[in-house]
């Protein structure tokens, strides 16, 4: 027993102090009592106090939309005024870009990186927009019966606006039924805003990459809000629209840091049990590690090369389509890439972007050129880290004047200048410039470009968000090019860590030398 | 050994703080190397976990121990000397494979030879210090970029990491000399015992203060 003291001591008085600090700093694991409340919230269904197919003034045969929208407005008075000030009638908005001062930028008349812009093509690209009739510059955006209410608060899911007619539906016998219709509105759902939004770019998922179609049916493995199988959520949840004003607002257009839909607006600031977590909210967007992938179920675009287009084959245009169906050559629209499952690229960003107009000189020692610059940088306390798909490819552009160029792609008629039509690039480009109101040299080449696009949909399930290793990491690590900050795991200093492991190599062999030498010579003495 | 006697060089906490602190010095390199990413043995996330456990558990005894030193005047062991600094040095270069008596005597007053008493008070004075402060940066320089605290805003880890990162290999160079001069002593093991057990044959010395240092078993 005496021998076992000093082992008993040593136990007590080292272990058991040590086990209890370890114990006392342990983190407890409380129950998230927000999330349950969220839960909570969203699991009710939502009921509209009103029957519409029992008002009287929709109890009719509709010829023309507008007078469906007349017959809303009688009630709903307030209502047009409304939608008049938004941005999804007005496709533009005000905000402050330094550089440049006050500016009304919108889809109206910034460029992209797929059509290039909308001027000159308003008659199939304003299939999309909230109104009737937006085919040019003509268009009337103060009057209220212009609007289209439908697109948006249709519940049966049969209202469609027509092919290449300026936003205007089908009407009479070959279209929809108008009356069934309008004695089924109400909240947008889903399948409302993604008439729109998940079609974006000319076919679905094309451009966003996390909106799409199969965020009608999903399961929470896609989207852990939208899934079916889960809380079924629809965008109005997150974008709510007061007044008819939309909360949430588009990167890719949208300059201001403001009127954004947040993660925060429901899970706010510090949504971890784990506090280590809570600490990288500061620099890292909820986004970062809760969409590992995007474009989960259909790919997206991620590349669209227009210096390929007008190619024809037998002297007609073709498509050359991937082993999945994709479009990988189109003789409109040149060459693409599809992505599925991609994964995202990450930039720092505070909310506030500018973008390369159509007027602006392309600096040909800055390429790619960007056509959206998000801004953010580690030392910007308002910026953290966000993952986008950025978007490449090629864009048609002015030799001379060093412009981008808006072709006119569309147009019901052939013979028109459209590219989609005739197939011949110069024509485009003229009829499309002449339009806009800017010069064409007459020489033209392509020109490389980028599009950043936040990702924001696609929340996968929290077992699914990255986890440490993704970024801490030396090699491969998410955030591998975002340089200008210091990461625990994925950074080191060469001529540092070369100096520790030869302190530690030469104490070793220090060491083990001045004993090898005791050793030796107290044998060597021994024996003498 | 003619002429020694049993005497009580390291007290009850004194081996409790000596221990604990070499236990957790070196679970804090080897998981903060693997923070480092130079092996995976835990995994970074628990790596990270354990290793600021670990150096709040340092700190605590940190803090202890600094209260021990001053209320028992023990501080004055690191007081440093150059008295027979030289010669400490030559025994370890020459004197010792030759069996040369060690230069300077141990005692309860004096427990650490010159070397040591330079080392250790570079450890206490500026390794340590330097660890546990540029830890401490480490694990909140993110609060004050949220700016709460301005006057603490730290622009970036950079030089904290680095800091930190060299430390560590100090401390694992020292840690690796120190465990080998353990075998220095008047025999291979007498000082691993005297550290655990507390007690060591000194030479007795005639003008030391006769104090309670008879062992009780």
């Amino acid at each position: 027993m005496q021998n076992f003291k000093p082992i008993l001591t040593f136990l007590f008085a080292v272990i058991a102090p040590l086990l209890i600090i370890t114990l006392a700093l342990r983190e407890t694991i409380t129950e998230h009592e927000l999330l349950n409340q969220l839960r909570e919230e969203y699991s009710r269904e939502h009921k509209l106090g009103v029957d519409h197919s029992k008002h009287a003034i929709l109890q009719q045969d509709f010829t023309n939309p507008h007078e469906i929208t007349a017959a809303c407005l009688s009630c709903h008075t307030e209502r047009g005024q409304e939608v008049l000030g938004n941005a999804h009638w007005n496709w533009e908005r005000e905000a402050y870009i330094p550089g440049r001062g006050v500016t009304y930028l919108g889809k109206k008349n910034l460029i992209n990186n797929f059509c290039t812009g909308i001027a000159s093509n308003e008659g199939t690209c304003n299939r999309c927009h909230t109104g009737y009739g937006w085919q040019d510059e003509t268009f009337d955006f103060t009057n209220e019966f212009n609007i289209d209410c439908l697109i948006c608060h249709d519940n049966t899911n049969t209202y469609e606006k027509e092919k290449g007619a300026a936003g205007y539906p089908v009407m009479g016998p070959d279209g929809p039924d108008f009356r069934k219709i309008v004695g089924n509105v109400g909240r947008p759902s889903r399948y409302n805003c993604g008439y729109c939004h998940f079609h974006s770019a000319g076919g679905n998922n094309v451009k966003h990459g996390d909106l799409e179609m199969a965020l009608l049916t999903a399961d929470r493995n896609v989207d852990v809000h939208m899934g079916v199988d889960g809380f079924d959520m629809s965008c109005v949840e997150c974008h709510p629209a007061e007044n008819h004003q939309m909360l949430g607002r588009y990167y890719g257009v949208s300059s201001s840091n403001t009127q954004r839909a947040t993660c925060e607006q429901c899970h706010t600031a510090v949504p971890h049990t784990n506090s280590k977590l809570n600490e990288h909210t500061v620099k890292v967007d909820c986004r970062t590690c809760h969409i590992p992938t995007y474009a989960k179920v259909n790919p997206t675009k991620t590349y669209w090369d227009w210096s390929t287009a007008t190619k024809r084959k037998d002297g007609k245009p073709y498509e050359v389509l991937d082993s999945t169906g994709n479009v990988m050559y189109a003789s409109i629209k040149g060459d693409f890439h599809w992505e599925k499952n991609a994964v995202p690229e990450y930039y720092w960003f505070n909310g506030t972007a500018d973008h390369h107009l159509i007027s602006d000189k392309i600096d040909m020692n800055k390429l790619p050129l960007k056509i959206n610059t998000l801004f953010g940088e580690y030392h910007d306390k308002d910026s953290k880290i966000v993952p986008m798909k950025v978007h490449r490819g090629k864009q048609p552009y002015d030799t001379e004047n060093l412009t981008i160029i808006q072709p006119k792609l569309w147009d019901k008629e052939e013979n028109k200048g459209a590219l989609w039509i005739d197939l011949d690039w110069e024509r485009a480009l003229e009829e499309g410039m002449e339009y806009v109101g800017m010069p064409y040299s007459g020489k033209h080449g392509f020109v490389e470009t980028e599009m950043y696009l936040p990702v924001s949909h696609m929340v996968s399930t929290s077992d699914m968000a990255l986890n440490c290793k993704d970024c801490h990491t030396r090699n491969e690590s998410r955030l591998a090019n975002l340089t200008d900050f210091y990461m625990p795991g994925r950074d080191q200093n060469i001529t540092l860590d070369t100096i520790g492991k030869w302190l530690i190599l030469l104490s070793l062999l220090g060491v083990l030398a001045h004993g090898a030498a005791r050793t030796f010579i107290s044998r060597k003495n021994k024996t003498a | 050994m003619s002429n020694t006697k049993l005497v009580l060089v390291y007290h009850g906490f004194e081996r409790f703080w000596h221990w604990t602190q070499s236990f957790l010095i070196i679970f804090l390199a080897i998981t903060g190397f693997e923070i480092h990413s130079s092996y995976s043995i835990f995994g970074f996330e628990a790596a990270v976990n354990l290793h600021n456990k670990a150096a709040w558990g340092l700190i605590i005894l940190v803090i202890f121990a600094i209260f021990w030193h001053i209320t028992t005047g023990e501080w004055k062991q690191y007081l440093p000397t150059t008295k027979n600094l030289k010669a400490q040095v030559e025994f370890y270069l020459t004197g010792i494979f030759r069996n040369a008596p060690h230069p300077t005597k141990k005692t309860v007053i004096s427990k650490l030879n010159p070397l040591q008493r330079l080392v250790y008070l570079g450890l206490k004075i500026l390794v340590i210090p330097v660890m546990v402060l540029s830890g401490l940066a480490y694990m909140f320089y993110r609060y004050p970029q949220a700016g709460a605290i301005k006057s603490a805003n730290m622009q970036d880890l950079e030089v904290i990491a680095l800091l930190h990162t060299f430390g560590a290999f100090v401390l694992v160079a020292f840690v690796i000399v120190h465990l080998y001069l353990i075998t220095t002593g008047h025999t291979i093991t007498s000082n691993l015992n005297a550290m655990v057990t507390g007690w060591e044959e000194l030479e007795s010395d005639e003008n030391e203060p006769k104090i309670d240092h008879e062992p009780k078993n």
